[in-house]
């Protein structure tokens, strides 16, 4: 499959977080004729192997790109059929006033996200950002009709169609961290064509958006001597420093920072490099606030890296990236993986 | 001088290097095993007499500081914390960059051009920057890359009566201590274990106690001290020149109360004055300690340090000796299988 | 099945904060030890009782520890300074009891405040009626403990004390361990420690246990109180089969799983989406290899305070839905 049909599968499909499983078989159908083996785990991480060429004691990789996206949850239905709702990761309510939602229940159910009128409204009050707690979802139905299809807890995701932008760029919603997934893709598919000592383990990790939990209990299972977390970064726009973002179309951001593992990421420069691939600079000294936090510090601690695609509008539905950045973050990895081998890891973990 | 040396060395949190490898050269014919893991934290192994539990004493090797994360077309560099930093101590501090050890400035728009309104009002990161002394961007570039970590450049200092200033005490003083029982301790088994990015979020401590598994965990460290007269007695933290910091409570830790009750009874049966740690801010590599795995027992004893996370700590001699004194009265008691 | 007053009322008299729960774990021991196969206590604290069986490892966790006060200093005239032991609110503390492991009984005010809404715990101080420090120091140490003291009431519908949290779910765990019957899975009930001070407990004996599955038993908030904020969980409703908290997302089959369970015994329930707090499946979810977990909640107002109040009925139909469930085969 094309990665751009993947991405757009993957960004029209729901998975929020902790109820990722509707994922599951559009990502099993397309990695299983590049995999080993491929298994869900008890947190429902989808692992993917890719055997590296010794089948002895190969050297462990683990690739991690979070499946889970950002979205609403039911908290309560109103006498008159209206639903009150949460959010499921980080959300800025003033991005979903107004917006189409579909509600995950027995069947999908379409609604829309509403509030009081402007002209309910007092002058000074339109300036005031409405809270998540003062808006309902329309479902048009009546409570005892609903409740037989919508139950509290059930998940909803903003309905977006992915589409193309002009040139390389596509626009959806969970770009974050679908692109991720669309770059481990590319990987797999590039490795099958070339040689690698180690063994691969692509994981599509599940609850990254609520605290890198599935992260942590599938690092735990595969034990991997390096870990490289795929995520998106901030794409640069004009009122962002240059130094907090990264510029579309330019290539994956590269982390440098305390949950990066310094040989290793200089590693990784070295074979962009080498291999012409571009690259920017991510720096962040403190957590990442990625999976690879959550891999580094498992058991006795994981060297692990971390690159960034670069994205715009993170957390919302109309979030942007660039092919290319996908597809150079795909490449870099596929590069990195192959110069890894038993022999130069001590070498490189070596402080 | 071993605290000199280590509190001027640059080890600011992921870029522990210089300062282990002052302590790996210190330790190395003091102990059984050494082992530097994947984070990088030491993990070191003296061998004794058999105790039935297992004793790991731990203190975090870096310090707070800065990362550069840009270079402008003046060549002064932008940078961002690491660590928690007050911001407000930043301006016109000496610093060290990288591993070419490049002097740089902290420099803001001149006082003298500021109006008086702004002078209310602290200054932000991105009012300040660093000066290395170049013309262009070009020109740094050569010097300093970004993500270069930036270190306080502060001296040892001696002065008063019994004190001591220096940049990262917090938690050389720990380092020092524990190297010290290393090399002083004959007989008694136990883990001196180095951690890393204590100060980032206790990312070290977690995988070397995932690997060590102890009983008990022993936590050296640095702690915030500020003992002004006019402060509500409650409300001070610690004092100087009282002796070692035995912690309560924090946010990481609930201290075993038993084994907290056996280290003072300890500290007054030897006649070392001690002291608690009286608020409840703040965490250390404990909380990763006494979690980990099926968990264990752990105490933290600190070193009183003024201005804490500034390149101008201050500490007494007096309260390192006590704490020291307290420490190997400690091991004592486990060697007779008393804790 | 009947409500037991008197062991209810023994659980929530009972002093065991955060960090030094050794009485009521004794007392939890003593109340339990003729009804399980195994029992220990491991390096924190927490008592893990076992009950054998072939099926699923289930770990069953409810917390014994409840919040508390710890005294940081006691100046010359015997007045003592504190911290929170968990989530206290400055204001329900005001003008309370306390009482400390000895029994030693003292009051909770404040400084003078012109704007009371600025209070806070560091204004607070604890008076136990001693002349000096020498005085106090004889019957209270940095360092010690002290948790509110309130009697426990109840009438017909309701329960109402202080430390609700979570001895209802060590009531709902002892009671599950007393009536279950040929049980097929391997059952370990946990009553841990230091919940109250983030899930600690939980972490380390699930760690020990490494469970198939998870299950804690926890108090959660109520949304039926005038002018509350948005919360589909009311009192006397059934039993709370949590979706969401800050610590978890509960496993989705798993959660099914409870609720078929509950719709074919006509057990009451309903369904909790709490937009704040955690409990111990927090921990033990993200434990080894992960470990599919859920929560049975029970409906409390007022949480943390010393008046919290759940239903008798709830409480049942907790008891009733858990003994259902551990005597299934569990296949996720």
């Amino acid at each position: 499959m094309d990665t751009k049909d993947l991405l757009e599968m993957l960004s029209n499909s729901s998975g929020v977080s902790g109820h990722e499983s509707r994922l599951n078989d559009a990502i099993f159908s397309v990695f299983k004729i590049y995999a080993d083996n491929i298994l869900i785990d008890n947190l429902g991480n989808i692992i993917i192997l890719k055997k590296g060429k010794n089948n002895g004691s190969n050297t462990k990789i683990m690739i991690a790109g979070h499946m889970d996206e950002i979205g609403l949850m039911v908290k309560y239905i109103e006498d008159n059929g209206f639903i009150r709702f949460t959010n499921i990761g980080g959300i800025d309510p003033r991005t979903i006033l107004g917006q189409e939602v579909i509600v995950h229940g027995k069947k999908d159910l379409f609604g829309v996200i509403s509030s009081k009128p402007p002209h309910l409204q007092e002058p000074a009050e339109v300036n005031k950002a409405i809270k998540m707690e003062d808006m309902i979802i329309d479902l048009g139905y009546s409570k005892e009709e609903l409740e037989k299809i919508i139950s509290i807890g059930d998940t909803i995701t903003i309905k977006r169609d992915f589409k193309e932008l002009q040139g390389d760029r596509f626009t959806g919603k969970a770009l974050d961290d679908k692109a991720g997934i669309a770059a481990m893709y590319e990987c797999v598919k590039e490795l099958s064509k070339i040689n690698h000592e180690a063994d691969v383990y692509f994981v599509c990790t599940v609850q990254e958006e609520v605290g890198t939990r599935g992260a942590l209990t599938s690092t735990y299972k595969i034990n991997p001597d390096i870990g490289i977390a795929i995520d998106v970064g901030f794409g640069s726009t004009p009122e962002l420093s240059k130094s907090d973002t990264l510029d579309m179309g330019k290539g994956p951001g590269i982390t440098i920072g305390g949950n990066i593992h310094l040989g290793l990421r200089e590693k990784m420069v070295e074979v962009s490099k080498e291999y012409n691939i571009p690259f920017q600079i991510e720096v962040t000294p403190g957590p990442t606030g990625t999976d690879a936090r959550a891999m580094q510090i498992t058991r006795e601690g994981v060297p692990s890296l971390c690159l960034s695609i670069p994205l715009r509008y993170m957390h919302t539905s109309v979030e942007v990236v660039d092919m290319k950045d996908i597809k150079n973050t795909g490449k870099l990895l596929t590069f990195f993986i192959a110069s890894i081998s038993n022999e130069n890891l001590e070498g490189l973990l070596c402080y | 001088m071993l605290l000199k040396k280590l509190t001027e060395a640059s080890g600011v949190s992921g870029n522990e290097k210089e300062v282990r490898d002052i302590i790996l050269d210190e330790i190395k014919v003091f102990v059984d095993e050494i082992k530097v893991d994947r984070l990088g934290n030491i993990i070191a192994y003296k061998k004794g007499k058999n105790n039935s539990k297992k004793l790991m004493i731990a203190a975090h090797m870096d310090e707070v500081g800065l990362m550069v994360t840009d270079i402008d077309d003046m060549g002064l560099l932008k940078f961002t914390t690491v660590g928690g930093i007050d911001k407000r101590i930043l301006v016109s501090k000496p610093v060290i960059i990288g591993k070419k050890k490049i002097s740089g400035v902290i420099g803001a728009k001149p006082t003298h051009l500021q109006e008086k309104e702004e002078w209310k009002n602290a200054l932000d990161i991105e009012q300040l920057y660093i000066d290395i002394g170049v013309n262009t961007k070009e020109e740094a570039e050569k010097l300093v890359n970004i993500g270069d970590y930036v270190a306080f450049d502060s001296q040892y200092i001696e002065f008063g009566e019994n004190l001591v200033k220096a940049k990262a005490l917090d938690n050389r003083v720990g380092c020092c201590l524990l190297v010290e029982l290393i090399k002083e301790i004959k007989d008694i088994d136990f883990y001196g274990v180095f951690t890393v990015m204590e100060e980032i979020g206790l990312v070290g401590a977690g995988p070397a106690a995932y690997r060590v598994n102890p009983d008990l965990g022993i936590i050296l460290e640095g702690t915030l001290c500020y003992d002004i007269p006019k402060l509500d007695q409650h409300l001070i933290p610690t004092t100087l020149n009282k002796g070692p910091a035995i912690s309560l409570v924090d946010r990481t830790t609930l201290y075993n109360i038993n084994f907290r009750k056996k280290i003072v009874q300890i500290a007054e049966n030897n006649h070392i004055p001690y002291q608690y740690r009286k608020i409840a801010m703040g965490g250390n590599d404990s909380g990763k300690i006494h979690t980990n795995k099926e968990g264990s027992i752990t105490a933290t004893i600190s070193v009183p340090c003024r201005n804490i996370h500034s390149p101008t700590s201050v500490m007494s001699k007096d309260d390192y000796k006590n704490t020291f004194k307290l420490l190997k009265a400690i091991l004592y008691e486990y060697k007779k299988g008393e804790l | 099945m009947k409500f037991d007053t008197k062991l209810m009322k023994k659980l929530v008299s009972i002093y065991g904060p955060s960090g030094n729960e050794s009485i009521i774990r004794e007392y939890i021991e003593k109340e339990i030890k003729d009804y399980v196969d195994e029992i220990k206590i491991d390096n924190l604290g927490n008592l893990i009782a076992r009950k054998k069986g072939s099926g699923k490892r289930i770990m069953i966790a409810a917390h014994m520890d409840q919040i508390g006060f710890m005294i940081t200093d006691i100046d010359d005239n015997g007045f003592l300074r504190f911290t929170n032991i968990g989530g206290t609110s400055p204001f329900v503390t005001l003008s309370q009891q306390v009482v400390f492991e000895n029994g030693v009984v003292g009051v909770i005010f404040s400084e003078p405040m012109e704007d009371i809404s600025k209070l806070k715990l560091s204004n607070m101080f604890i008076d136990i009626g001693a002349r000096n420090k020498e005085e106090a120091e004889k019957f209270v140490n940095i360092g010690d403990i002290c948790v509110y003291k309130t009697e426990y009431q109840e009438n017909d519908n309701v329960v109402f004390t202080k430390c609700l949290d979570d001895r209802v779910g060590c009531y709902i765990a002892i009671e599950t361990i007393k009536q279950i019957e040929n049980q097929k899975n391997d059952l370990y009930f946990v009553f841990t420690v230091q919940e109250e001070m983030g899930l600690r407990g939980a972490k380390t004996s699930a760690y020990g246990i490494n469970p198939e599955i998870g299950i804690a038993l926890d108090v959660t908030g109520s949304g039926d109180t005038p002018k509350a904020k948005t919360f589909a969980v009311g009192l006397d409703k059934g039993a709370a089969i949590k979706v969401k908290d800050n610590s978890i997302l509960t496993h989705p089959e798993l959660r099914q799983f409870m609720i078929d369970i509950a719709e074919e015994n006509d057990i009451p329930y309903q369904m909790e989406v709490l937009e704040f707090g955690g409990t111990d499946s927090g921990s033990i979810h993200l434990t080894k290899e992960g470990v599919p977990s859920g929560v049975i909640s029970i409906p409390t107002r007022y949480v943390h305070s010393t008046i919290e109040m759940a239903s008798k009925n709830d409480i049942i139909n907790s008891i009733r839905l858990l003994i259902k469930l551990l005597n299934r085969d569990i296949i996720l």
